[in-house]
């Protein structure tokens, strides 16, 4: 009897291997694909076996030549990651909160100040795009400043919202995302139109991910502590724009648009995305917020906080991890949206992202699939990235919020 | 649920007015960017309108619905529509339900094998469905092609070949979607109590009864949800159609509602007639959304 219940789980393991090889080979075959040289993917039969080139990726590069800036970013985003892998992964006794901090803050320092540089020495090329790319450094250092200052632990912990050495380890990750970003402007600048598309995305994911999880959380706080008029019917309003069919939505837009001259902008496709997240979010964080105990706020409320106090400094803390999983599935779902942005923007456009640009190499007769397989590979990394690292929480976000682990 | 607090904040904005600032911009964005476009269409589906054409809207009363819903052509992409959504969340669901039961024990790396499982749901459609393209090109170069190869005597011409198109587009969205079968499965799986089995165990039922009797009547509710989501998801199909074969080629075969709709407004510039076509299948998404949600609703206050 155990002998055959063994027999059946070893069976079942195979199964699941077998499952597992099916649905990875796809993604396999684009790696495969764009690591091949131009010969090995014309053969008469697929090729499994194959010397790997890099030709593929040097096509998504600038042509005359990748700038020396993107090696500085490229040692940071490593080196950044390196620390915290060694800090986070292999359990070492971690340094005091001061020590990480100062870490943190030097790294930073080191980031801001690569980008400054990148910014003051490299020439805008006489292009109508490469002045936008440029002023995107500027941002980044912004960005870089404001989210030090979120993360960075001051303070000591109140009690209410402990700092973890997690969050401080983040002062080392977040150069690392933001140099990755910057790699992408210095390509962009450079003169790279794969990559130009790319920082697209990412301007108006980001953008409209910030925005959309900004008012979702309000939204949801409202809608979790307070009476409101119709309540069920108002939810059940916002999550059914969410429903409608995209292309049902895009005409009215399309000429809404054309009027106001807002197509083919980063605004008009940051606000368009934020008003399809917005409502996902709302009902994502409502979840996320409906599980903090009221027992917290009333706490604070006798303490005599304010309610707004109360939200900011008891809510916002307690559901942080609500509010990263929210915004992972927001810049996901931005990130590869097509519908809106294939006929919102041109092609070639200002403001084209990736999505519509990579499948617009679809016409002529001959494809180049190694470009194309460079280009998708590269593309879907980041969101294989966000996937494994939101695992425990991908059943809420694909059921927006409803069904628990 | 609701506060029923017998302190008042005596500083700061009182809740009334924190709650309308709070909910209100969340509300007029969404009026601004959905409501009012629908309106602006729900009047232009009432008028010969061509957005190409300088020409201001002429008023023709319910004659762009009358011509759709009498046009044979729009009811066939119906058809394709409505066999496509059933192919595909027929096979989702067989597909991703089987994959839960397997996945439903423990063994080492269980969560990265899952993981993995999912990564297809979390890609972008359009991308990957221009690689899939790729992946089943007609000749024996096509990797589905080369593994099929020792069954068939021809390869098959996935996406160009009129009777296999669909099939095609099946293939591809069954690839991507039935992680989400499996997701929402495992979770209802993992939910229903040992000790029913355990019970099962000791009255000695079969495999089967237990199967039949204390699985699937505990699952169904999150499988509904599941199919529920899927149908009005496939419903909407776009992206895999515009890209694996070429705007729902060969002929129109692959053709979907979306698809045509489509056409109608951005190649043909018939602004009136598509706003018209987008109403009729607003409505019915509206219809479905409609049952979805009471649906989760209800599901939600038992769990």
């Amino acid at each position: 009897m155990r002998n055959r219940k063994s027999f059946t789980h070893y069976l079942i393991l195979v199964l699941v291997a077998v499952a597992v090889i099916v649905y990875i080979t796809p993604i396999y075959w684009i790696l495969a694909t764009s690591l091949k040289g131009l010969a090995d993917i014309t053969t008469k039969l697929p090729k499994f076996v194959f010397e790997v080139s890099l030709e593929n990726y040097q096509k998504l590069m600038p042509s005359d030549g990748v700038p020396g800036v993107t090696h500085l970013f490229l040692i940071e985003v490593l080196v950044g990651l390196l620390f915290f892998g060694f800090f986070s992964l292999f359990d070492v006794k971690l340094p005091s909160a001061l020590s990480i901090r100062n870490l943190g803050l030097a790294w930073n320092a080191v980031f801001v100040l690569t980008c400054l540089y990148s910014f003051l020495t490299l020439q805008p090329l006489q292009s109508r795009f490469q002045t936008d790319a440029r002023f995107n450094f500027l941002l980044l250092i912004f960005c870089t400043v404001i989210a030090y200052l979120l993360m960075a632990p001051f303070k000591k912990s109140n009690g209410i919202a402990p700092q973890t050495t997690r969050k401080q380890l983040l002062t080392l990750v977040l150069p690392s995302v933001f140099g990755t970003i910057a790699i992408c402007v210095a390509l962009a600048n450079g003169g790279s139109k794969y990559f130009y598309q790319l920082l697209n995305s990412i301007i108006i994911g980001g953008g409209s991910t910030i925005l959309a999880v900004g008012l979702g959380t309000l939204a949801a706080y409202a809608f979790s502590r307070f009476d409101v008029a119709g309540k069920d019917d108002l939810l059940f309003f916002i999550l059914s724009t969410r429903m409608l069919p995209p292309v049902v939505v895009v005409i009215p837009i399309y000429l809404m648009y054309s009027a106001l001259g807002l197509r083919d902008t980063h605004f008009g496709l940051i606000l368009l995305y934020t008003t399809f997240n917005v409502s996902f979010a709302v009902w994502l964080m409502k979840g996320f917020i409906d599980e903090i105990p009221k027992e917290y706020e009333d706490a604070a409320l006798v303490d005599g906080y304010s309610r707004f106090q109360t939200f900011l400094k008891v809510i916002l803390p307690q559901s942080v991890t609500g509010i990263a999983a929210t915004a992972v599935f927001c810049l996901i779902t931005a990130w590869n949206e097509f519908a809106f942005a294939l006929v919102l923007t041109e092609v070639g456009g200002r403001a084209v992202t990736a999505p519509p640009s990579i499948t617009s190499a679809t016409g002529s007769s001959g494809m180049d699939w190694g470009k194309i397989a460079a280009g998708t590979f590269v593309f879907l990394l980041p969101v294989a990235v966000f996937t494994f690292l939101m695992r425990n929480h991908l059943l809420r976000g694909v059921t927006f919020g409803a069904v628990k682990k | 649920m609701q506060t029923n607090r017998p302190y008042t904040a005596s500083r700061g904005m009182s809740d009334y007015q924190l709650k309308m600032a709070f909910i209100m911009p969340t509300m007029i964005l969404l009026i601004l960017m959905n409501i009012f476009p629908l309106l602006w269409s729900l009047y232009l589906s009432f008028h010969r309108y061509k957005a190409s054409m300088p020409a201001a809207p002429r008023f023709i009363g319910v004659r762009n619905y009358s011509r759709l819903l009498a046009d044979p052509e729009i009811w066939g992409y119906f058809q394709t529509t409505a066999y496509f959504v059933v192919l595909a969340v027929a096979a989702q669901f067989f597909i991703g339900f089987g994959l839960a039961l397997l996945l439903n024990r423990d063994f080492r790396y269980k969560g990265f094998v899952t993981t993995l499982l999912l990564l297809p749901m979390m890609l972008s459609p359009v991308v990957v469905g221009l690689f899939w393209r790729f992946i089943l090109s007609s000749d024996n170069a096509g990797l589905l092609n080369f593994f099929l190869s020792p069954f068939l005597k021809s390869p098959i011409g996935w996406t160009t070949n009129p009777k296999v198109a669909m099939l095609a587009v099946v293939i591809v969205d069954t690839w991507m979607w039935s992680p989400f079968m499996m997701l929402i499965a495992l979770a209802g799986l993992s939910a229903v109590p040992k000790s029913l089995y355990e019970a099962a165990d000791v009255d000695r039922a079969s495999a089967w009864f237990k199967f039949r009797w204390i699985t699937l009547p505990l699952v169904s509710p999150l499988l509904l949800i599941a199919l529920l989501f899927r149908t009005m998801d496939a419903f909407k199909m776009f992206d895999i159609v515009y890209v694996l074969t070429r705007e729902g080629g060969p002929g129109t075969v692959t053709e979907t509602v979306s698809m045509n709709l489509y056409k109608l407004a951005f190649r043909n510039y018939n602004t009136g007639k598509a706003c018209a076509m987008a109403y009729i299948l607003l409505i019915i998404i509206v219809a479905l959304s409609n049952i979805y949600v009471k649906y989760l609703n209800r599901v939600k206050g038992e769990a």
